[in-house]
């Protein structure tokens, strides 16, 4: 399962590297990771998304992260109300004549073409993970040259939802 | 103190090791274990005009496993120095052994220049990089201001909460560079905030728990050491009437001759704490951290237990084992609390009557064969020759094993072994160290005939201080652990593990002025340990033992702990 997890680190060097040395160390699978610094300079932001096997696993992952003396705080958001983004580059093959077919793909997810040559175009959008996936995937198609992904990074929202706001189950509605 | 009146007269301009130093001392280390080199030169030119007491092993791994030594008996942390690159590479293993086990050391190393790290050069390694995962947290100082901070918050991090290794990296125009710094008074450390005293309705679910329980146990770890919590421990037992199983780091944590004690727990464990251990419906893990030599294969450890688990480190918690009542905190300050909590003892006599019966019935037990010494009489000698007094440091092996079941102890901090690493070459050294925190104790390094072997420069240093640490090889001419592993399972094929060209310890020993011993029978023994393991003198006995005998009771590797085999027919 995938969880999204969050943590303030001290904006130090080799941070980044006790967070994946311990991840691999303790045979963590890593799909994304983002770094950057946060409103206080000395602090920075990692936003993990991790493929573990069960609740039990994120839970150790968590504990070891904050067990890093330069680890300051960790969430796992996953359950959470969040805000969660990654801006992605694709390179696409295109000649003048599908300039326009690509322009109007990629127009509804309000993404923006950025640099145009002679045989290609290159596209950035930024969304969450689905819908970055959604318009790579009607890209494809048209063949895609290169592709970079900066990986998710997220925090709550600044209004959570209160536990009486839930709607409750049910199988009728 | 006085070291530091006459430190601070010698002192005109300091430099960057003349901080570090001034800093140890403000630390309160009187002793530090290390070895020069040159980018150590600006350190041990600062050491050589202070009082600082500095042990000068012949190899990097015998100061740290003295280091070692000296950390677990004396409860202070062990100080280290060595140079860069092939001086910080040798102190690896010691830097791993003491993660494993929790021990508090602070190891400096050189590094070069600031102006060359990264460039390849000469005696450059990259330790930072290198000891990140084996450490509890390193560093490598950027400028002179930083040293007393950092050296302030390495202490800081290494004794609190769970002990572990702190390494400072130090590059060498940092320690010679000559600068004004100032010393802080206080620490910040944000994301370090161990956490030391139990929740108490954790703790009251705990004594609930205790109350309700058919069949409850307490498997005490090395936790109870650390943080002293031994007194509390048998008050509760005591008050509590539930029997306690120890691990083997934890050894020493309740006195061994207690009725409700059930021995070591694990793979060479006693029959009756493994059985308690599985039959138990609730099971109280004080600091101990589930390790697989000692739960055996998961799926039957105490399964049928509600597990509560007290550790200072909250990541230890649901690790191995899932555990319904987790409470992190210091061990002591939980068994006080849990104090308060308890009232009446649980009703638990036909479960403590079984348990003893087990402990009764079977006991640990070997063969004596004729015309050969075994080895667990020689521990049981020792044992007796010292009145169960000693302090004793292990290798690692069946000396190990044997040592741990047959010298049962009394009281905590007389046991020094390497357990989660499980390091030959551990033993000699980190007796060293147990002797220096320890000087009037008896110190008996039991050390087998191939880890010796991997460690014995280090007699140079009995040889130099005289330190009076009783030798005591088991000899059995292999490495025995790994021969009776291929004696049980891998067909008897003896891959390597045979090695009956050593040399003549005795000799050896004397060529260090060390007086050395060969031992054969039992009536030599007696003779040789009544005459030497008394006096403040420094002795080798090289101990042949009975080469075939196994290390019995066994959990046979991917077994469960209920299906023991070697267990008293």
């Amino acid at each position: 399962m995938k969880r999204i997890v969050t943590a303030l680190v001290n904006n130090q060097s080799g941070v980044l590297n006790r967070v994946t040395g311990l991840m691999s160390k303790r045979r963590f699978n890593i799909e994304s990771i983002s770094v950057g610094r946060t409103e206080t300079d000395d602090i920075s932001r990692m936003t993990f998304v991790v493929d573990v096997e069960d609740e039990a696993q994120c839970e150790q992952l968590i504990k070891q992260l904050h067990k890093q003396i330069d680890v300051l705080k960790v969430w796992d958001i996953t359950d959470q109300a969040i805000v969660a983004r990654e801006l992605v580059l694709i390179k696409v093959l295109s000649n003048p004549q599908i300039r326009t077919e690509i322009n109007g793909i990629v127009d509804p997810f309000r993404a923006s073409i950025i640099d145009v040559s002679r045989d290609s175009l290159t596209v950035q959008v930024t969304g969450d993970s689905e819908k970055v996936d959604a318009l790579i995937e009607l890209l494809r198609p048209y063949g895609i040259k290169e592709l970079a992904r900066t990986g998710l990074t997220a925090f709550p929202r600044g209004q959570q939802r209160q536990v009486t706001e839930m709607k409750p189950y049910s199988l009728i509605k | 103190m006085q070291a530091k009146a006459k430190y601070e007269q010698t002192v005109a301009s300091q430099t960057g090791a003349d901080v570090l130093m001034q800093t140890l001392i403000d630390e309160g280390v009187d002793l530090v274990f290390g070895y020069p080199g040159g980018a150590v030169l600006p350190i041990y030119d600062a050491l050589y005009k202070t009082d600082l007491r500095h042990i000068l092993p012949r190899h990097e791994q015998g100061a740290i496993h003295a280091a070692e030594g000296y950390a677990r008996i004396s409860g202070k942390p062990g100080v280290v120095i060595g140079t860069s690159g092939p001086g910080a590479t040798n102190l690896i293993t010691g830097i791993a052994d003491a993660m494993m086990d929790s021990l508090p050391l602070v190891v400096f190393t050189g590094q070069v220049a600031r102006g060359v790290i990264g460039t390849d050069a000469f005696q450059e390694a990259d330790v930072t990089g290198i000891t990140t995962p084996i450490t509890k947290h390193n560093y490598q100082i950027q400028e002179l201001k930083d040293i007393p901070r950092v050296v302030k918050e390495a202490f800081h991090i290494a004794t609190t909460g769970r002990p572990g290794p702190v390494v400072v990296d130090i590059p060498k125009d940092i320690s010679g560079e000559i600068g004004e710094v100032d010393y802080p008074e206080t620490i910040h450390l944000p994301g370090y905030q161990p956490n030391y005293m139990p929740n108490l309705l954790q703790v009251r679910k705990l004594a609930e728990a205790m109350r309700e329980a058919k069949r409850p146990v307490i498997l005490a770890g090395a936790g109870i050491i650390h943080s002293g919590a031994h007194k509390a421990l048998l008050e509760l037992v005591e008050r509590q009437g539930i029997p306690v199983v120890h691990t083997l780091l934890g050894l020493g944590g309740f006195p061994a001759e207690h009725e409700l004690f059930l021995g070591m727990a694990g793979m060479h464990g006693t029959y009756a704490a493994n059985m308690a251990l599985y039959e138990a419906d609730l099971l109280i893990n004080i600091g101990a951290r589930f390790d697989d030599r000692l739960t055996g294969d998961l799926q039957h450890f105490a399964k049928k237990a509600v597990v509560a688990h007290i550790d200072i480190d909250p990541a230890e918690i649901g690790k191995n084992v899932q555990t319904h009542i987790p409470i992190v905190a210091d061990a002591k300050f939980t068994i006080e609390a849990l104090l308060d909590e308890v009232t009446t003892p649980p009703e638990i006599n036909e479960w403590v009557f079984r348990l003893k019966q087990d402990r009764i019935e079977k006991p640990l037990w070997y063969r004596k064969q004729p015309k050969v010494m075994a080895p667990q009489y020689l521990i049981e000698k020792l044992h007796q020759e010292t009145n169960g007094e000693a302090i004793v440091v292990t290798d690692v092996g069946q000396h190990q094993m044997w040592a741990a079941q047959y010298y049962p102890f009394s009281k905590p901090k007389k046991w020094v072994t390497s357990g989660g690493l499980g390091t030959m070459g551990f033993g000699f050294p980190a007796a060293i160290g147990a002797q220096l925190a320890a000087p009037d104790d008896t110190v008996i390094a039991v050390v087998g005939d191939g880890g010796f072997q991997m460690t014995l420069q280090e007699l140079s240093v009995l040889q130099e201080l005289r330190l009076p640490v009783k030798i005591v090889i088991v000899n059995n001419q292999s490495l025995g652990m790994v021969r009776q592993w291929q004696t049980s399972f891998y067909g008897g094929r003896h891959s390597q593990s045979l090695i009956p060209v050593q040399p003549d310890f005795v000799k050896l020993a004397e060529t260090y002025d060390i007086r050395g011993y060969r031992v054969e029978t039992e009536e030599e023994l007696q003779e040789v340990l009544s005459a030497t393991l008394h006096d403040r003198e420094p002795v080798l006995i090289d101990c042949r033992v009975n080469a075939e005998e196994m290390v019995t009771p066994m959990v046979a590797p991917g077994t469960g702990i209920h299906e023991m085999i070697g267990v008293k027919p």
